[in-house]
This record gives structure tokens, C-alpha cells and sequence, in this order.
């Protein structure tokens, strides 16, 4: 009878543990967080409508995330602590997507390293829409606390990288909302998984400079998403302005 | 950060009040607590506030003077803020405290918000505030009072409110029309004229310009409207459509015609009797 070896080197203990973290990611839904002309539009598919994927962290600066919920929503609050506690303390301005990112990969690499914990199965977009389009930025953090700033769009869970390649063919720079809100939808159905995603089973949000009040953030309700695939392109995009942005 | 620091950051008891969570965390930044010693000197204070409710939403406005004993210490001072979207707060005392609970209040409703995916209804908000001010108390007894005047539209019962406080975190619904600070008895007394539920929100606005004149007439630490350099009452209007400064230039304009009343007939417009 062998003995049992104890042992595990740690180029074994890091793999199993990513391994652990992809399959769990895998299994979820993905979701495309990419720029268009007026900010950043969040979509996914979701089918609830309580418990969301994508949250509002500050002004201008929202959050992405696919996998093991509780875990993220652990991560979206201890997000909104972090950027609260700071605003208050030192200025509204003072609080920015790449000092969010920056704490996000420092939490999950610790995570992700600490022997006597299991790493969390997640992976989280941090994004801030700027004054103009050139201020608005993407970070895309992973499970071991690795940080990629992409500069157009990005994709994160089960199915990121054929939906990402599908989005590669047809993004274009600068679409409108409506636009850019099909381009997504088309890319969204690569997921081999893919069901026909309907209106109810999709989750969107934007941080739209557009908006006169300084919380940029807004979920889009189902109406207006309706309105969003209804739109002939090139139209007038459907912009919500004042009402109900407190949901 | 090390691991003292996620465990702090991502287990801290699940509250959703950004004060208790910074209490925990960083107390440093929370308003003073207590000083030892008496010294309701060492901050100016801000004056009057008052609010008229209508069936359209509810005007919010404050003076613009802060003073340390007779000497007035700020002639420009903003001490009326919108609280969030459906929501606004002034606040008569102690400048410096009572400007640092206005920030606090702000994030703490964005806070809950936030965090709950829902924002806190009126009536929440409201008792929030209380337990804000009754943790100032300590203060108070030292001579910094701070007195709030807070006003939302309530979504659930689809109307106007005006909630007042005392420093013991008391809190209290107004009906109408309410005041506070220092010029508050005159500002009441002047309402109590004007008022009328069934005002437009328009007619709202003059009444509280004209309470404010009121109060500035007969109170020393009031400021009345500074026609010379152009300072004018700070007017929060809070409606089913949301909460919004109304812009500095239709307030002048309000101003200015009430002050012409006021060139014929110095007390203001004549009640029916």
C-alpha cells in the first residue's frame, strides 16, 4: 500500500487552486461591460431582477461581476465602504476607478494566496466614465487578483472569450447606445449555452456623462431596454433623464 | 493591506449606515464628539431656515449670514442642501458641526441606498437624522447646537413633508409651514400670514423670501437678502419630480419684486382680516 504524500510543490498548489476558481467562473453567465459614445454600457443576462450583476460603487464609477454571488456581492460592498469612507474623508474627487481596482486586485490576490482560505470565484470589472470619452476606463480584475485595463470593452465569466471574439468582429468605436446595445446582445447569444435572451432575462445599466446629477449610474428598467432593441439605428437613442433613478 | 485588513473590510457586521460603519472603522473622521469643556464660541452660527409644504412639493430656504456673537463671520455661508434625490436639509447652529452633519447625512442616505439597491423611505430618512442629532448631544449641552429642517417628497403617501428637531434627537412633523433658528419666531409669525396649502409652488418660494425678510427685520443674526453684492437666499424645491437648488437668478428675480413691495410697504403684504 502507498503512503499517501502530503506534500503538494507550489506550482501544483496555485494551479489547482486557479483551476478551482475558472471552473466555478465557468459556470455563470457572461457579461460585456464596453464604451459608447455617451459612457460605458453594462449588459448581461440576469434572470432575476433583485439580484444583480452589475452595481453602482460611486459617481462615476460602476462594477461588474460574474460567479459565486455572495462572494461578489462581499466584494461590491466592501467596494462601496472603501470609496464612501474616502469621499468623505478627502473630496468627492478624490475617489477614482484605478484606486478601486487597485484595492480590488490587492483584496483578491491576498485572497487568492491565503492558504487557509478557498479563492473566491469571481471575476469583477471596475469602470469610471470620464468628463469625455477619453477619461472613460475599464479594469478587468481577475480571481487571483490579476489587472487588465482594456481600453474599448471587455468581457468576463463562462463563455468571456467566444463572446469577446464575436464582439470583435462587429464593435466599432463610438456607437450610440442603441447601437452598441445590439451589437452586444448579438455577441451575447455566442454563448454556446445561449438561450434566446429576452427582455426580462437581461440586466443592463449605464454610466451615462450625460447625466445633469453627479451619480452617473443608472439601471436601465425594462422598458426602456424594450425601447433599446425596438430602436431603428441611428435614431435618437432612448436616454432616460430624471425620473425614477432612484431604483 | 494584509489580512487584519480584508477580515475588517469584508466581515464587518453587516450594517448598511456608513456612520456606524465609520464609527468602527475610522471614528477620527466623525464629527466631534465631545470637547470638555464649554466653547460655543469657537464656531459661528448659522441662522434662519424655513420651509412652506404645498400639494406640489415643499420649498426649503435659508439666509445666507453666519455670526460669532455680534460680529457677522460670513455673509455668503450655504446651510440649505438637497439630502439626496427625493429629499433637502437645512440647518440652523453651530457652522461647523452642523455642515459636517449635512455631509455625513448625504453620504448616509447614499450609503444605504447603495448598499440596499433601495433608497430608505421618508420616514426612515427622517429617523436617521434623529439619531444623528441625539449622538450630538454631548455637544449641544457644550454649546453647539445644531438644529436641522428636513423635507422630502414622501413616495408612499405621494406628498410633501417637513419634519423639525430639537438637539435631543426629538422628532417632529410639521404641518404646512415650519422655522427654525434664531429669526424663526419672526419667520413663523410672518407664514402664519402668508400661508395657504393651496398655493403654487411658485407662490411658495415668495412666501418663504418674505418670511426670511421678516426674520432679518427683526433679528440681528439674520441676514436679509444682500441686494449690493447680490447675495439672495439659498431655495431648495423638492417635488414628485425630485429635489433641485432653484437657480440663483429666479430667486434675484423673486427678490427683487419682493423687495419692491417692501419700498411701499415695509412690513410686507397686508393680510385680510
Amino acid at each position: 500500500m502507498s503512503q499517501p504524500t502530503f506534500y503538494v510543490s507550489p506550482e501544483q498548489q496555485i494551479k489547482d487552486r486557479a483551476e478551482f476558481a475558472r471552473s466555478g467562473i465557468a459556470k455563470g453567465r457572461s457579461v460585456i461591460v464596453v464604451r459608447y459614445e455617451n459612457g460605458i454600457l453594462f449588459i448581461g443576462e440576469n434572470r432575476s431582477k433583485s439580484l444583480h450583476k452589475f452595481a453602482e460603487i460611486y459617481d462615476r464609477i460602476g462594477f461588474a461581476a460574474v460567479g459565486k454571488y455572495n462572494e461578489f456581492e462581499n466584494l461590491r460592498i466592501a467596494g462601496i465602504r472603501h470609496a464612501d469612507v474616502r469621499g468623505y474623508a478627502y473630496d468627492r474627487h478624490d475617489v477614482t476607478g484605478r484606486m478601486l481596482a487597485g484595492a480590488y486586485t490587492q483584496l483578491l490576490g491576498m485572497i487568492f494566496s491565503a492558504v487557509m482560505e478557498k479563492p473566491y470565484e469571481v471575476e469583477l470589472i471596475i469602470s469610471e466614465v470620464g468628463n469625455q470619452a477619453e477619461g472613460d476606463q475599464i479594469f478587468r480584475v481577475n480571481f487571483d487578483g490579476s489587472i487588465t485595463e482594456e481600453s474599448e470593452y471587455s468581457v468576463i465569466g463562462g463563455a468571456a472569450d467566444l463572446i469577446g471574439t464575436a464582439l470583435q468582429d462587429t464593435y466599432v468605436p463610438q456607437m450610440s447606445l442603441a447601437e452598441s446595445f445590439k451589437v452586444c446582445l448579438a455577441a451575447l447569444a455566442a454563448d454556446p449555452r445561449g438561450r434566446d435572451v429576452d427582455v426580462d432575462a437581461l440586466e443592463v445599466a449605464v454610466l451615462d456623462r450625460t447625466r445633469t446629477q453627479t451619480r452617473k449610474f443608472q439601471r436601465l428598467e425594462t422598458h426602456e431596454i424594450r425601447e433599446l432593441i425596438e430602436a431603428k439605428p441611428r435614431k435618437a437613442q432612448a436616454k432616460k433623464t430624471d425620473d425614477d433613478s432612484m431604483q | 493591506m494584509n489580512t487584519d485588513e480584508i477580515s475588517r473590510v469584508l466581515l464587518a457586521d453587516p450594517t448598511s449606515s456608513f456612520t456606524q460603519f465609520l464609527g468602527r472603522t475610522s471614528p477620527e473622521f466623525l464629527p466631534v464628539q465631545t470637547l470638555g469643556r464649554s466653547g460655543g464660541d469657537l464656531s459661528p452660527t448659522a441662522t434662519t431656515i424655513v420651509a412652506v409644504a404645498t400639494e406640489e412639493g415643499v420649498i426649503l430656504a435659508g439666509d445666507r449670514r453666519a455670526t460669532v456673537g455680534s460680529m457677522i463671520a460670513q455673509r455668503d455661508i450655504q446651510k440649505v442642501y438637497p439630502a439626496d434625490e427625493y429629499s433637502a436639509i437645512g440647518i440652523a447652529g453651530s457652522a461647523g458641526l452642523s455642515i459636517d452633519l449635512v455631509k455625513l447625512f448625504r453620504v448616509e442616505l447614499e450609503h444605504y441606498e447603495k448598499i440596499e439597491g433601495t433608497p430608505l423611505t421618508l420616514d426612515g430618512k427622517a429617523n436617521r437624522l434623529a439619531s444623528m442629532i441625539r449622538g450630538n448631544l454631548g455637544m449641544a449641552l457644550q454649546g453647539f447646537v445644531v438644529v436641522p429642517l428636513f423635507v422630502g417628497w414622501d413616495r408612499v403617501r405621494n406628498r410633501a413633508r417637513i419634519f423639525s428637531y430639537d438637539p435631543t434627537g426629538g422628532c417632529y412633523e410639521e404641518n404646512g409651514y415650519y422655522a427654525v433658528g434664531s429669526g424663526s419666531v419672526f419667520a413663523k409669525g410672518s407664514l402664519k400670514k402668508l400661508y395657504s396649502s393651496k398655493a403654487s409652488l411658485e407662490q411658495a418660494v415668495i412666501m418663504c423670501i418674505q418670511a426670511l425678510f421678516d426674520a432679518a427685520d427683526d433679528d440681528a443674526a439674520t441676514g436679509g437678502p444682500d441686494v449690493l453684492r447680490r447675495i439672495f437666499p439659498v431655495v431648495v424645491s423638492v417635488t414628485a419630480q425630485g429635489a433641485t437648488q432653484i437657480p440663483e437668478s429666479q430667486i434675484a428675480e423673486i427678490t427683487d419684486t419682493v423687495l419692491a413691495g417692501r419700498m411701499t410697504r415695509p412690513d410686507g403684504p397686508e393680510a385680510q382680516l
